[in-house]
C-alpha cells in the first residue's frame, strides 16, 4: 500500500472516530435521574405487558383512516404528552367558558367547551364562539406518577380542605365536585357529596375524577377517537350532526383505553436530582417556611390499591389536589365543575426541574406556560398564595437561589 | 432465539424458491447466454435501469435479471437495544425484452421482507424514435433525483438506503404515466431529459400514521388505477455528464396531492407538492462521491397543527475510497472499498408560532463503513450507523449506534 492510501485510510478512521469517541459506539443510557416514561420498578408480569401495549397506544398517531377528527387538536397521545414530560404551549388545548362564575356550562350539546382548530380534509377548523366569557390556554402537564395521585382516598383530600379557612392561615383550598360520567366505576375510597357528585383530581382545574374519565375524555375531545367508553363523536356545527369521519365508531375499544390507563397508572414518579445537597435542602426549609407547603403539600399517601405496587405508599407529588384562588393574574374567567374562574388546583411540582428536557431546553411554567422562570412563575402567586409571594419577594438573594435549586431538584 | 429461527427459515425458503423457481441457474442451462454489464460502471443515470446484467432467454428477445439483498443488524437506542435481526430487505426480478428494433420492455417485481410486500416497480414500455427523443408510457421510475432511478442495491456500498431517498423523496418511487426522454451527445459530454405525468402522491402526505408531513405515506397502491384528483404530477429532470466531471442533475417532481374534489363537487381547495432535488457523481482518482439533496414545499390546510411542517430538506454526502483492488480467491479484481457517508433529514423546517423557537423534528446520521466487491455485481458490506433522532421542540435527542453487515447481488 502507498503512503497516499495509507494516508486516506488513516483520515476516514480518524475523522469516524473523532465523531463516536465523544459518545460511545452504542449510545448509553439516558442518567436515570432524568428518565420520565420509565414503568414503576414492582409490577407484576402482567401489569409490565398492559404497560408496554398502553405505551404503544399512547405513541399511536390516529390518520384520518383511522377516525381521526373530522375536528380534533392533536393525532396522538404522545405529540402532546412529548416524552411524558412537561408540554410546550404550540401543543395546548384551548377551552371556553359561556357563563359566570359557578354555573359552568360544558357546552356539550354544541360540540363541548374544547376549541377544536384543526379539521380534516373538507372540514373548517373550530373558532372561538363569540358569545364567551372567557378562555384559557391549558400546557400538558407532565405525567408521571398519576397513578399515585389516583390512588390517594378522598378522605385524605377532604382532610387537607379548609373551605372557610378555619385555621385562618389565608388558604382555603376546596374540591371541585363533578357529576360523574356512566362509565364511572367508583374504588370504595371515593366519596360522593350529598347531590351524588364526586371530586375531581386530573386537569388543572381538578376537572376529571379518576385517569378512565381522562383519558377517554382525551381520546374524543383531543383527537377525535371515538372509544367504548364515548362512542359518539363531537357535535359538529358545520354539518348540524355527531357523524363526520366514515369509520365505524367506537373507533378504539375498550381494551386500548384500558391499557392507556394502566400506562398512565403505572409511570413512575419524577426522579429527583441532587436531593442531599446543603443548598437544596436549606431550600427545602425555606419552602415550608413561606408556606408554599401549604398548598404544595410535599408527602401525601395512597390507600389500598388492586395494583400492589399503588397501595398504601407514601410520595411526594407537592399538591394537594385541591383548588385555589390565585389571584386576578391567573383569572382567565373560564371555569370547569363548581370552581370559581380565579380557581386553579394546586399544580403537582415533582419534575418541576427536568421540564426543560421535554419543553425543548427551555421552559414554560404555570396552566399556559406564561411563566419563563421559576421566580416569574412565584410572581404570578396571588389571592390565596399572595403571602407566600410577598415573603419569597422579601427574601435576601441567596435565600431565594436555595428555593430555586430545591425547586430544581424536584 | 426465536428470531434467529425464523430468520434462518426464512433464508432457507428464500433458498429453494431460487433453486426451485429457476432451474436453469441451478443446473446452468447453456442455451442460456447472460448479457455481461459491468453494474459499477459509471454511465449515466438515466440509464440505470438497464445498466444491469440480464440472462437471455435462449433464442428469444427476452432477458431475465434481479437482485437479492439481505442483512443483520444490531443496533441500540439510548442503551436499550432490541438485540439481533436479520432481514432479507429485497428480493427483486427484472424482465426486459426488445419487443422490436425500437421498442422495449421492462418490468421489476419486488418482494420485500419475504413475501411480506410484493410490489410490481416497474412495468413499462419505451419507444425510441431517435437517441434524443423517446416515448415511455406505463409504471415508470419517477427521475426525481438519482438515487430513486438508480436504486439497486447491489450498486451500493452502504446497507441503508440515504435517508434523503427514503424518508423524504419516496423511494422507490414509480408511478403509473407517460412523457419523453433523450440524450443529446457532444464530445466527452452527454446531456439527458426526462419529462412526464405522472399519477402522483395522495392526501396521506398529510395526517397520516406518521404525524408528520410524509411524502413516503403519501404514497397509494390505488394511484396505479386512477388518479385521486384528476391533475397529474409533473416530472421532469435535466442532467448533464461529462466523462471526467462526473454528473449533476436536477430535478422536479410535484402538483395537486389533494382530492379537493368529491363527485366532481370542489370540497376544499387545491393543494400542491413541490419537490426539487439536486445530485452529482464523481470520481477523483480512486474515490467516488455521491450526494443528493432534496427539498419539498407543500401548500397544507389551515390550522393543521405545528406537527405537520410545509417544508422539507435533507440530503446526503458519500465517499467511496477503493483501498485495494487485487485477486482475491479466483476473482480477479477484487476491490476493498472504505465508505463513509454523512446525511441528515429535517422533516419541519420553520418555526412555532406560539413561541417563534424553531421547529425540529430531524435526524443526522454518520455511516462509515466497509466493503468487498468479488465482482462487479456483487457486494459484501458492513457499516457502522450512528443517528441522532430529535423531536418537534429539540429536546435532547435519542442516540442509536449499531453494526449491520450484509450482501447484495445481482444474479
Ligand atoms: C392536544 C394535546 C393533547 C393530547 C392529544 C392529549 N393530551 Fe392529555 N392533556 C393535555 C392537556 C393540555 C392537559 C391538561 C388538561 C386539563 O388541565 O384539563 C392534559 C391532561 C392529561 C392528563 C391529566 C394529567 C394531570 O396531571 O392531571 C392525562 C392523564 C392525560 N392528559 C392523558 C392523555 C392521554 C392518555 C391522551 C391520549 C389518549 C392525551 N392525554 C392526549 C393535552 C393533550
Ligand atoms: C395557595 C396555594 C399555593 C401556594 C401557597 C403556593 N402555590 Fe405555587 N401554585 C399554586 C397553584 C394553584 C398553581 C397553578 C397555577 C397555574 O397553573 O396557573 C401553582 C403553580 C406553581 C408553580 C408552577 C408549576 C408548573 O408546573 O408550572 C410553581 C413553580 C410554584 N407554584 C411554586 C410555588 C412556590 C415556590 C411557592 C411558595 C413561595 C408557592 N408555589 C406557593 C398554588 C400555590
Amino acid at each position: 500500500m502507498d503512503k497516499t492510501r495509507l494516508l486516506a485510510m488513516a483520515l476516514s478512521l480518524g475523522l469516524f472516530l473523532a465523531v463516536v469517541a465523544c459518545e460511545s459506539l452504542f449510545p448509553d443510557n439516558i442518567e436515570p435521574e432524568k428518565l420520565l416514561g420509565e414503568p414503576i420498578l414492582e409490577l407484576t408480569p402482567e401489569q409490565q405487558q398492559s404497560h408496554a401495549k398502553g405505551d404503544t397506544e399512547f405513541g399511536r398517531v390516529f390518520g384520518v383512516v383511522d377516525g381521526l377528527g373530522p375536528i380534533f387538536v392533536s393525532t396522538s397521545c404522545e405529540s402532546c404528552h412529548i416524552g411524558d414530560g412537561k408540554g410546550h404551549p404550540s401543543t395546548s388545548l384551548t377551552r371556553f367558558n359561556r357563563q359566570d362564575g359557578l354555573d359552568f356550562d360544558p357546552m356539550i350539546s354544541v360540540g363541548a367547551s374544547q376549541l377544536q382548530h384543526r379539521a380534516i380534509t373538507g372540514y373548517t377548523p373550530e373558532t372561538l364562539p363569540t358569545d364567551i366569557k372567557g378562555s384559557t390556554r391549558l400546557t400538558p402537564p407532565a405525567v408521571g406518577g398519576l397513578g399515585y395521585l389516583a390512588a390517594v382516598s378522598d378522605a385524605d383530600i377532604l382532610a387537607m380542605a379548609d373551605p372557610h379557612d378555619l385555621n385562618g392561615d389565608g388558604i382555603s383550598g376546596v374540591p371541585n365536585y363533578f357529576p360523574a360520567p356512566d362509565f364511572f366505576e367508583p374504588e370504595k375510597f371515593h366519596l360522593p357529596d350529598a347531590a351524588g357528585r364526586y371530586i375531581g383530581r386530573f386537569g388543572k382545574k381538578a376537572g376529571a375524577i379518576d385517569l378512565l374519565q381522562q383519558v377517554a375524555n382525551a381520546y374524543l375531545l383531543d383527537m377525535g377517537i371515538t372509544s367504548e367508553f364515548l362512542r359518539t363523536d363531537l357535535y359538529n356545527e358545520q354539518l348540524g350532526n355527531h357523524t363526520g369521519d366514515n369509520i365505524p365508531d367506537p373507533e378504539v375499544p375498550g381494551s386500548v383505553v384500558r391499557n392507556v390507563v394502566l400506562y398512565m397508572r403505572t409511570l413512575k414518579v419524577p426522579p429527583r436530582r441532587n436531593a442531599r445537597q446543603p443548598e437544596v435542602l436549606a431550600g427545602e426549609q425555606l419552602f415550608i417556611q413561606l408556606g408554599c407547603a401549604k398548598c404544595h403539600v410535599p408527602t401525601l399517601k395512597t390507600g389500598l390499591s388492586d395494583i400492589a405496587a399503588l397501595s398504601i405508599q407514601t410520595f411526594h407529588p407537592y399538591t394537594d389536589l385541591l383548588l385555589h384562588d390565585m389571584g386576578p393574574a391567573l383569572d382567565d374567567n373560564y371555569t370547569e365543575g363548581s370552581a370559581r374562574t380565579s380557581e386553579w388546583r394546586t399544580a403537582p411540582l415533582w419534575g418541576l426541574g427536568l421540564a426543560a428536557e421535554a419543553q425543548g431546553r427551555q421552559v414554560f411554567y404555570l396552566h399556559d406556560g406564561r411563566a419563563r422562570t421559576l421566580p416569574e412563575a412565584i410572581q404570578y402567586h396571588g389571592g390565596e398564595a399572595a403571602n407566600s409571594r410577598i415573603k419569597f419577594t422579601a427574601l435576601p438573594t441567596p435565600n431565594q437561589k436555595e428555593l430555586l435549586s430545591f425547586l430544581q431538584s424536584l | 432465539m426465536k428470531e434467529i429461527l425464523l430468520a434462518g427459515y426464512k433464508w432457507l425458503l428464500l433458498g429453494l424458491l431460487l433453486m426451485g423457481g429457476f432451474p436453469g441457474l441451478a443446473q446452468i442451462d447453456s442455451a442460456w447466454s447472460r448479457i455481461a454489464t459491468d453494474t459499477s460502471q459509471n454511465k449515466v443515470v438515466q440509464d440505470a435501469i438497464y445498466n444491469r446484467p440480464f440472462i437471455q432467454l435462449g433464442k428469444t428477445t427476452t432477458a431475465v435479471g434481479g437482485y437479492l439483498e439481505g442483512n443483520t443488524n444490531y443496533f441500540v437506542t439510548d442503551g436499550i437495544s432490541e438485540g439481533y435481526s436479520m432481514e432479507l430487505r429485497r428480493f427483486n426480478i427484472f424482465l426486459y425484452s426488445t419487443i422490436a428494433r425500437r421498442i422495449k420492455f421492462l418490468s421489476e417485481l419486488e418482494f420485500e421482507h419475504g413475501t411480506k410486500e410484493i410490489g410490481l416497480e416497474t412495468a413499462q414500455l419505451d419507444f425510441e424514435i431517435n437517441p434524443a427523443f423517446n416515448l415511455r408510457m406505463g409504471i415508470l421510475v419517477v427521475p426525481i433525483g438519482a438515487f430513486n432511478q438508480n436504486h439497486d442495491s447491489p450498486k451500493w456500498e452502504f446497507i441503508e438506503r440515504p435517508l434523503v431517498t427514503t424518508n423524504l423523496i419516496p423511494s422507490t418511487l414509480s408511478e403509473v404515466g407517460f412523457g419523453i426522454h433523450g440524450k443529446v451527445y457532444a464530445p466527452q459530454k452527454v446531456f439527458t431529459y426526462d419529462v412526464y405525468l405522472v399519477n402522483g402522491l395522495q392526501d396521506g402526505l398529510i395526517l397520516n400514521a406518521e404525524g408528520r408531513t410524509s411524502l413516503p405515506a403519501g404514497k397509494d397502491p390505488s394511484m396505479f388505477g386512477q388518479d385521486n384528483n384528476g391533475r397529474p404530477m409533473l416530472s421532469a429532470k435535466l442532467a448533464f455528464r461529462h466523462r471526467k466531471l462526473g454528473e449533476v442533475g436536477i430535478s422536479y417532481y410535484g402538483g395537486a396531492y389533494n382530492a379537493y374534489k368529491i363527485d366532481g363537487m370542489p370540497v376544499t381547495s387545491k393543494k400542491n407538492l413541490a419537490l426539487y432535488a439536486l445530485d452529482f457523481n464523481t470520481t477523483l482518482g480512486r474515490a467516488v462521491v455521491n450526494g443528493e439533496f432534496a427539498h419539498a414545499r407543500l401548500q397544507l390546510p389551515p390550522a393543521l397543527g405545528p406537527a405537520f411542517g410545509n417544508r422539507q430538506t435533507g440530503g446526503y454526502l458519500e465517499v467511496v475510497y477503493t483501498v485495494l483492488q487485487k485477486t482475491l480467491l479466483d476473482y480477479p479484481k477484487t476491490a476493498l472499498n472504505a465508505n463513509l457517508r454523512i446525511e441528515m433529514v429535517d422533516y419541519n423546517v420553520g418555526r412555532l408560532s406560539e413561541t417563534g423557537t424553531r421547529r425540529h423534528d430531524d435526524i443526522r446520521a454518520i455511516v462509515p463503513g466497509l466493503s468487498i466487491r468479488p465482482s462487479a455485481n456483487t457486494v459484501i458490506r458492513a457499516n457502522y450507523r450512528y443517528h441522532w433522532t430529535r423531536d418537534l421542540l429539540g429536546n435532547p435527542p435519542a442516540r442509536t449506534g449499531g453494526f449491520q453487515v450484509g450482501f447484495a447481488s445481482y444474479f
